[in-house]
């Protein structure tokens, strides 16, 4: 029992030293929130404190615990930028008044005016597609055509879709409510839902071996997910498809595109060196990090994306600015609660 | 607990006319005791608060919505999975508990404590486990597929029966853990008795031994509903969408806190009721143990009948324990060793220590709060400290975000303005607000075992050795810790290893730096990188058999 006391008291002392933890290093210094995990910043970090001597300090979390804590620590926040996946969240966190607004020449080159903010709150670094994926020896590319298209009853008890609790799928929802209007796009994923060979998945690698195991033959996924898995496995029997290449009018707006982006806080003490930081991640070593750490595509068309990627060709991605994402995937959850895709 | 109290240390009027210094210290020592437990229950009230706060605005565009389109059956599936996990933690925590107590079969001092195990892994580890050997595409059902043809072993096991077998399977141990020390500490006389009177072993068990273990087994279903209740990882690996998936909803997906609080104040409200239901039904019913401790007659079972036993204790942990860690073994093999560098020794490091803290902390207030419950009138006060439990993680750790960050906002940064010192949060992201979020949630944890140990020490113990002239403190070192003591460990072992699993405080709050396995393994599930959180999780079931292993060797002596 005195052990138990013990600890007890060299844990008060522990407390006591609490947040006084000396600082990793002398000099200049950021502090990041991050919803992209370590192991995809870090290496990024790493060489950005080599270059320019400004060392980085990080906690990683999901973005809506991070956006509450930055919302509630207001002016008094420590972070001087946050890294979030998804245009939704950082729609929000522009809407919340938590971002500070920038105007840079070397961000407005480097990156597509439809992959950032209006109002330069936030910018997108790196480009998630989310696309159409086939089983190779069960369905034959030209039978594929668009989003929409795989609400024709010829993929009824095929198609393998994620769950719609994933903003990746808000966003792809929102995007066809923006191309099609609403009562349309309900439709449209009434029929999804009709289609399915099986409950959705909690994730997109479970959508790509259900398909590879004969579960379903069409899925929806993110890419890197697809390239990581063929990373691991060359031979895999799944195709990749471009949604929305040909046609006409809406049917040809491209494929959807989400991305990883970051914005200064309006709390941050340090602007002039976060935005350093903000230029550096839409530069060349940070744009080649993101497209090899992770088989992403690059913001920066100056950098080419990785040789696995590029197998796929290249494609036109839809324009719709992402911001538009952000303000309707309110909508795009309770369209797709009606439609009964959990 | 009985409506009346049963003073600890006797009244104080009765401490105050006792000679000497003693009473002064005694009294002194009271008054500390119950500002300690109060300091603690306002604490724990403080993000609870933050939670029921949220009524103050109405957000009828949600609540329209989530009743129009899912309530209802978010609602049933919710139910289905409650009554599930408690009838087959029951079965499984009580039956294994009663086996290993009260019979002798081939194996069975092993089993003893293998049935522990299972407890250091973690839910959603058991969960993506589960999906990746017996899912459509895992390696059973291609198994079976490519051997007996197509129609064989094309099953979705998605389901809510293995749901419920998953939060089962990893949740039994607190049944099992309570449940056995309350039939050890029944004295064999009272079983002795029931036979003797005309009982089989079977009505012995049902009539006696059951009934005067109901506190402690109440105490470990109701820790495994109020987990399987506010879990949300674990389901989410199913798509099995429960009422924490409303409260995920509104957060993540409308961006409502507001409506996300309510709904989680919904949730409270529930358990809030079940606890204090079952403490009524319980009456001012006793629970103390008579006779001698010295057990252990166990009942000669025919060889069939013992055989039968030792494959019931195996089967249950094969499934529990052998197979998620041999899944994880061949994943972590499989993606290699790159990963045990200097900052995977870090995150061990780290997790070990935070849980050790964060276990001594909780159950020395956990046993302030049973102190002064049993001390004082109006002892219910205190339990609300427990429901810290029964609020989903992610939910509880912006409660307790939210209430910190304010008192940054309010007290330390105004005074650092005022000596001149550049604002800095002092709390948000120091470790000991980290440990403050573990013991506020962790308190239903420590007090379910200490409890029900502190219910069967008879009163008139204490009481005698006031007589003998022990003064309080005396009590407490020689009479209440000494007799607490499987309680104390069982607590400490169950904090640990619940502290070490914790993802979402420590995610929120924990300072620059400080990840732990955990923090690992929410990074690797969330990019679906499954493989790769094979070797954490690996590590997280090692470090959580340390404490395990401990507590069985000293209960043993």
């Amino acid at each position: 029992m005195h052990k138990i006391a013990l600890l007890f008291l060299a844990t008060l002392v522990l407390a006591a030293c609490g947040n006084s933890e000396p600082p990793a290093a002398k000099g200049p210094e950021l502090v990041v929130y991050s919803s992209r995990i370590e192991q995809l910043i870090k290496p990024i970090f790493d060489d950005f404190t080599k270059e320019t001597g400004i060392s980085i300090r990080y906690v990683t979390d999901e973005a809506g615990p991070l956006l509450a804590r930055l919302k509630a620590e207001g002016e008094n926040s420590p972070a001087d930028m946050l890294i979030t996946v998804d245009a939704g969240n950082l729609w929000h966190a522009a809407d919340m008044g938590i971002l500070h607004a920038v105007q840079s020449e070397t961000l407005s080159v480097n990156i597509p005016p439809a992959l950032r903010d209006e109002q330069g709150r936030w910018f997108g670094v790196s480009i998630r597609a989310r696309t159409i994926v086939y089983a190779t020896d069960r369905v034959k590319p030209e039978e594929l055509a668009g989003y929409e298209d795989l609400a024709d009853e010829k993929w009824s008890g095929r198609l393998c879709l994620r769950t719609s609790k994933k903003v990746y799928n808000q966003s792809l929802v929102a995007s066809m409510i923006s191309a099609f209007g609403e009562e349309k796009a309900e439709q449209i994923v009434g029929a999804w839902v009709n289609n399915l060979a099986v409950p959705p998945f909690s994730n997109d690698v479970k959508v790509v071996e259900a398909i590879e195991a004969g579960q379903c033959d069409v899925g929806l996924v993110n890419t890197y997910y697809l390239a990581r898995m063929l990373v691991e496995n060359p031979e895999l029997p799944i195709g990749l498809f471009w949604a929305n290449q040909g046609g006409e009018g809406v049917a040809a707006r491209g494929v959807h595109v989400n991305v990883s982006g970051a914005g200064i806080t309006k709390a941050s003490k340090h602007k002039e060196n976060a935005l350093r930081l903000l230029e550096w991640l839409s530069g060349p070593s940070a744009q080649y990090d993101f497209a090899h750490l992770n088989q992403e595509y690059p913001v920066n068309d100056k950098t080419a994306p990785s040789e696995l990627i590029n197998q796929w060709g290249s494609f036109r991605a839809d324009t719709m600015p992402l911001s538009e994402a952000g303000r309707l995937q309110g909508d795009a959850i309770k369209l797709m609660d009606r439609a009964g895709y959990r | 607990m009985p409506d009346k109290p049963r003073p600890l240390f006797a009244s104080q009027e009765f401490a105050l006319s006792e000679a000497g210094g003693a009473p002064r210290r005694s009294a002194a020592g009271l008054w500390l005791l119950r500002l300690i437990g109060v300091a603690a229950v306002l604490a724990v009230m403080a993000p609870i608060l933050v939670v029921v706060m949220s009524w103050g605005s109405a957000q009828t565009e949600v609540w329209q919505h989530l009743i129009a389109t899912q309530l209802a059956s978010l609602l049933f599936n919710t139910l289905v999975l409650l009554v599930g996990v408690a009838i087959l933690v029951s079965v499984l925590g009580i039956g294994l508990a009663w086996l290993t107590v009260m019979c002798e079969f081939p194996g069975r001092a092993w089993f003893e404590w293998l049935l522990m195990l299972p407890l250091a892994v973690p839910a959603y580890v058991m969960a993506f486990v589960i999906l990746g050997v017996f899912d459509f595409g895992g390696p059973l059902q291609s198994f079976l597929r490519l051997q007996f043809g197509q129609q064989y072993g094309s099953m979705d096991v998605r389901n809510a029966l293995t749901v419920i077998i998953v939060f089962s399977l990893v949740l039994y141990p607190y049944v099992y853990m309570l449940a056995r020390s309350a039939f050890l500490s029944q004295s064999s006389d009272t079983t002795e008795a029931a036979r003797v009177l005309g009982c089989n072993p079977w009505q012995a068990f049902y009539r006696v031994a059951l009934p005067m273990a109901r506190p402690a087994i109440v105490a470990g279903v109701s820790l495994a509903m109020m987990e399987t209740l506010a879990d949300f990882g674990t389901v989410a690996v199913f798509n099995y969408d429960t009422f924490t998936t409303a409260i995920y909803k509104s957060w993540f997906g409308f961006f409502n806190i507001q409506a996300a609080a309510q709904l989680a104040s919904i949730l409270l409200l529930f358990v809030a009721l079940t606890l204090f239901a079952e403490r009524r039904s319980r009456g001012g019913r006793r629970f103390v143990q008579g006779g001698r401790l010295q057990h252990r007659y166990r009942f000669a079972v025919k060889p069939v009948k013992a055989w039968a036993m030792t494959i019931c204790c195996s089967v249950v942990l094969a499934l529990a324990f052998v197979l998620p860690v041999f899944q994880l073994l061949v994943w972590a093999v499989d993606e290699g060793v790159a990963q045990l560098n200097q900052r995977f020794f870090e995150l061990l490091q780290h997790t070990v220590l935070l849980a050790g803290l964060a276990a001594a902390i909780t159950v020395f207030l956990a046993l302030v709060l049973a102190f002064n419950r049993r001390q004082f009138k109006r002892g219910g006060f205190f339990s609300v400290a427990q429901l810290g439990y029964a609020l989903p993680g992610s939910v509880l750790a912006v409660g307790i975000m939210l209430s910190f960050t304010f008192i940054d906002n309010q007290v330390f940064i105004p005074v650092q303005r005022w000596l001149g010192m550049s604002p800095v949060p002092v709390l948000v992201g120091s470790i000991a607000t980290l440990l403050a979020a573990y013991w506020i949630r962790f308190l239903a944890v420590a007090s379910g075992p200490l409890e029900s140990s502190l219910e069967r020490i008879r009163p008139s113990l204490p009481e005698a050795a006031r007589t003998l002239g022990a003064n309080g403190s005396e009590l407490v070192w020689r009479i209440y810790l000494p007799m607490l003591r499987p309680g104390l460990l069982t607590a400490m072992v169950l904090v640990f290893v619940d502290v070490m699993k914790e993802m979402p405080a420590t995610l929120l709050l924990r300072p620059y730096g400080w990840d732990t396995l955990a923090v690992r393994i929410y990074e690797m599930t969330a990019e679906g990188q499954w493989q790769l959180a094979a070797l954490p999780a690996l590590a997280l079931v090692a470090a959580g058999l340390i404490p395990v292993v401990i507590s069985i060797r000293r209960s043993r002596h």
